[in-house]
């Protein structure tokens, strides 16, 4: 099935082209939900049967390239479009399509009766297309094609509700909020492409990574090669400083939000990273960049997290500060651990996202939070599957979040040393605590929403069945990846599965120092499921009984509580620093000065020194045809005149 | 022919050709115009005739057929012309007719 990968990436497109062309006509919501998630679904088989197919391979052959054509053939530059089938684009493919096969079943549920239904699948599955060239493409140049694809269809999506109003505006300013933020991560994106075709001489994922580990180039390059993706990376996956689009992100609908925000996109940046992890490795000092921009990233935005009371707005900086742990884990060389958190995470954000789309839809578009309460009994499943994802993402132990981000904090501890572990484990506690904050005032609690209005009810099982299936792989999705610690001989399955891909990287990282005793992790590991529980005991305890500690916090810490509501100012900080000069500028000097008054004024001026003049000239066109015979003959004689006199 | 010195067909075409022209500058009937344009051409035809024969080479009489056949046609245009303008402003007092002044 390798060779036929390509059917994975086809399928998708196919079933964008079927429901964007003919969707309209077609009409019945049922099709249309089919074509959409069946081509993903099967999409996703094929990328399983890929998948063990690759598994039953020796190690050293489980690196495929499937080539299809030549793309671009121009002097030097020669790009195929290729496929790299290997145990990370597999791992990636798999998660791509599982998930978004569950979140394409889900929406069949979440968009019923919307106009735009047909429109929204193809969407769908236009990203799910371009998702996988991301993952799948073998050259730098084909992974960009999928980067900006996502990128185009976040902005579809995003806006997907163009002229529903979202804050200040409109959805449609989210959106292009999200697509002009991407721009500035992907200029660095190309930045980085150019000079690795500078230094390498190709775009070729297997090409490059061999030179890397052959040729010998200055670190210098390095550091700016892995600083420029990393760029890229920041864009995408909305680190600091570029996050900014994701939580108005939000303004799309739930399902997208699931989507692209938690399965898929946004771990983009993520995978391409660990993709070039021996760029990476290379350039140390970018790593260490990576890891404390990954680790402020994931505080900062948690405790955005903890005063949020828009329940996609939590989930939007929980994912925001997530992605952080990923880059943590890349920038301190576990890059395998990375990868294994953003599988898990794929399941339980995706689960949270599309649980709170669940109570959304239940609740008459209500997002607020403190507008919800006691939904436990009128929404069961969507009550039982939330909780499993929020133990999940708070790392309870057994759960999956708790292998991934326990593997993270202890690479952080034993590669990047005390303080980065410190602060990784603080916002775990963090975590945890605004996600039951959320929890408990969303299902727990007095009921506090108006009965007269709004009647709370189970979603159809065709979202609460993907709800399950979510939450059962939030539960078992963790023990592909059990620490050596418990596992013994068999090691980490999933660090083993993904370990030829990172092997030059942790080569030269000279990782896996022995002098750390197990003992150590299980006492790393105990503090930070100590902390998690506190603060899920602490949250419960405070939103459904005891609300006046809350909000003695929040009178006592004013500022700081005001602080945290408003996002620190970021948004506000950007407008006056960077997008209000940019629109002063743009219309005081380029428009109003430069465009107006000296471009216009030219051609304003040179059109009306030729009209004066004509106004002139055009008083001798008197339209008496005797005047002008006459001053054709005048014109004769003077010629002849002048021939004579010239004969002479 | 040879009685006539060739200068006294060229003073008369000349002497017609001036008159014509003096006529399309300054008369206003549009028809008397018309008169003083087909006036010159036959000032033309009577030199082509002249030099035609001076020479000893018939082509400029063949010439001046080519001419009256242009200046009847001409004519029959140009009158179409005139007599339409007439229809429409009821004179053919030229100066009175500017239509294609700016």
């Amino acid at each position: 099935m390798i060779n036929y990968i390509y059917l994975a990436i086809i399928l998708p497109l196919a079933g964008f082209l079927i429901n964007g062309l003919f969707g309209r006509k077609i009409k019945s919501e049922l099709i249309i939900g089919l074509i959409g998630s069946l081509t993903v679904g099967f999409s996703f088989i094929i990328s399983l049967l890929a998948f063990v197919e690759t598994i039953s391979l020796p190690v050293n052959q489980r690196s495929n390239v499937v080539e299809l054509f030549t793309w671009l053939s121009v002097a030097g530059l020669n790009i195929k479009f290729g496929y790299l089938v290997d145990q990370l684009s597999l791992t990636m493919s798999l998660i791509v399509t599982g998930v978004g096969f569950l979140i394409h079943v889900y929406s069949i549920g979440y968009m019923h009766g919307d106009k735009g239904f047909w429109k929204f699948f193809a969407y769908l599955n236009l990203f799910i297309f371009a998702m996988m060239n991301l993952v799948l493409g073998d050259n730098f140049v084909v992974l960009f094609l999928g980067w900006e694809g996502v990128g185009l269809c976040s902005y579809l999506l995003i806006g997907f509700w163009y002229d529903k109003k979202f804050e200040k505006s409109t959805t449609a300013d989210a959106a292009k909020k999200a697509f002009i933020v991407n721009r500035i991560g992907d200029f660095g994106f190309l930045l980085g492409m150019f000079l690795i075709y500078y230094t390498f001489d190709s775009l070729n994922f297997n090409e490059v990574f061999s030179k890397a580990q052959t040729l010998s180039i200055s670190e210098a390059t390095y550091s700016f090669i892995a600083l420029f993706l990393f760029i890229g990376a920041t864009g995408k996956s909305a680190q600091i400083p570029l996050y900014v689009w994701l939580p108005d992100a939000m303004a799309g609908p739930t399902p997208v939000s699931a989507l692209i925000h938690a399965a898929t996109m946004v771990t983009a940046g993520v995978y391409m990273v660990s993709r070039a992890s021996i760029l990476f490795a290379s350039a140390p000092v970018v790593m260490l960049i990576v890891a404390i921009i990954g680790v402020f990233t994931a505080l900062f935005a948690a405790t955005i997290g903890l005063v949020q009371n828009d329940i996609k707005k939590i989930l939007a900086y929980s994912t925001i500060s997530q992605l952080g742990y990923m880059f943590l884990a890349a920038g301190v060389g576990a890059f395998s651990a990375s990868i294994f958190h953003v599988m898990t995470h794929a399941f339980f954000k995706a689960l949270l996202f599309l649980g709170a789309g669940s109570v959304i839809h239940s609740m008459h578009e209500e997002q607020n939070i403190q507008n919800y309460g006691g939904l436990k009994k009128y929404m069961p499943k969507t009550y039982l599957t939330f909780l499993i994802a929020a133990l999940a993402i708070s790392g309870f132990p057994g759960l999956s979040g708790f292998f991934s981000k326990d593997e993270i904090l202890w690479y952080s501890f034993i590669n990047g040393g005390f303080v980065l572990w410190l602060v990784g484990a603080f916002t775990a506690m963090l975590t945890a605590f605004y996600i039951f904050r959320l929890f408990s005032l969303t299902f727990l609690g007095q009921e506090r929403f108006d009965h007269h209005k709004i009647h709370p009810h189970e979603s159809p099982s065709v979202m609460t069945i993907p709800l399950i299936i979510l939450a059962v792989l939030s539960v078992i999705g963790g023990y592909v990846g059990i620490p050596e610690v418990f596992s013994g001989e068999n090691g980490n399955l999933f660090e083993s599965w993904l370990a030829p891909i990172y092997e030059p990287a942790e080569r030269l990282l000279l990782m896996h120092s022995e002098t750390y005793s197990h003992t150590l992790e299980i006492i790393l590991m105990f503090v930070s499921v100590v902390l998690a529980l506190s603060a899920i005991y602490f949250a419960i305890h405070v939103y459904t009984k005891n609300r006046t500690i809350a909000e003695n916090l929040s009178n006592n810490f004013k500022k700081l509580y005001n602080l945290l509501l408003n996002k620190y100012y970021v948004d506000e900080i950007y407008d006056a620093a960077i997008v209000n000069p940019i629109k002063i500028g743009s219309e005081k000097v380029l428009w109003k000065f430069t465009d107006a008054f000296i471009i216009d004024g030219i051609v304003n001026g040179v059109a009306r020194i030729i009209g004066l003049v004509s106004g002139f000239i055009r008083k001798i066109q008197t339209g008496v045809a005797q005047f002008y015979a006459l001053v054709i003959v005048a014109g004769i004689a003077l010629i002849l005149f002048w021939v004579i006199l010239s004969i002479n | 022919m040879s009685s006539i010195p060739i200068e006294y067909y060229l003073i008369l075409s000349a002497f017609m050709f001036i008159v014509g022209v003096t006529g399309v500058l300054i008369r206003r009937n549009a028809i008397v115009v018309f008169m003083c344009i087909e006036l010159m051409l036959n000032s033309a035809n009577l030199a082509l005739v002249t030099f035609s024969s001076y020479i000893g080479n018939p082509i400029g009489q063949v010439f001046v057929f080519f001419v009256m056949t242009v200046a009847a046609a001409e004519a029959a245009v140009g009158l179409a012309i005139i007599i339409a303008i007439f229809r429409n402003k009821l004179t053919v007092n030229i100066d009175e007719i500017n239509i294609f002044k700016w």
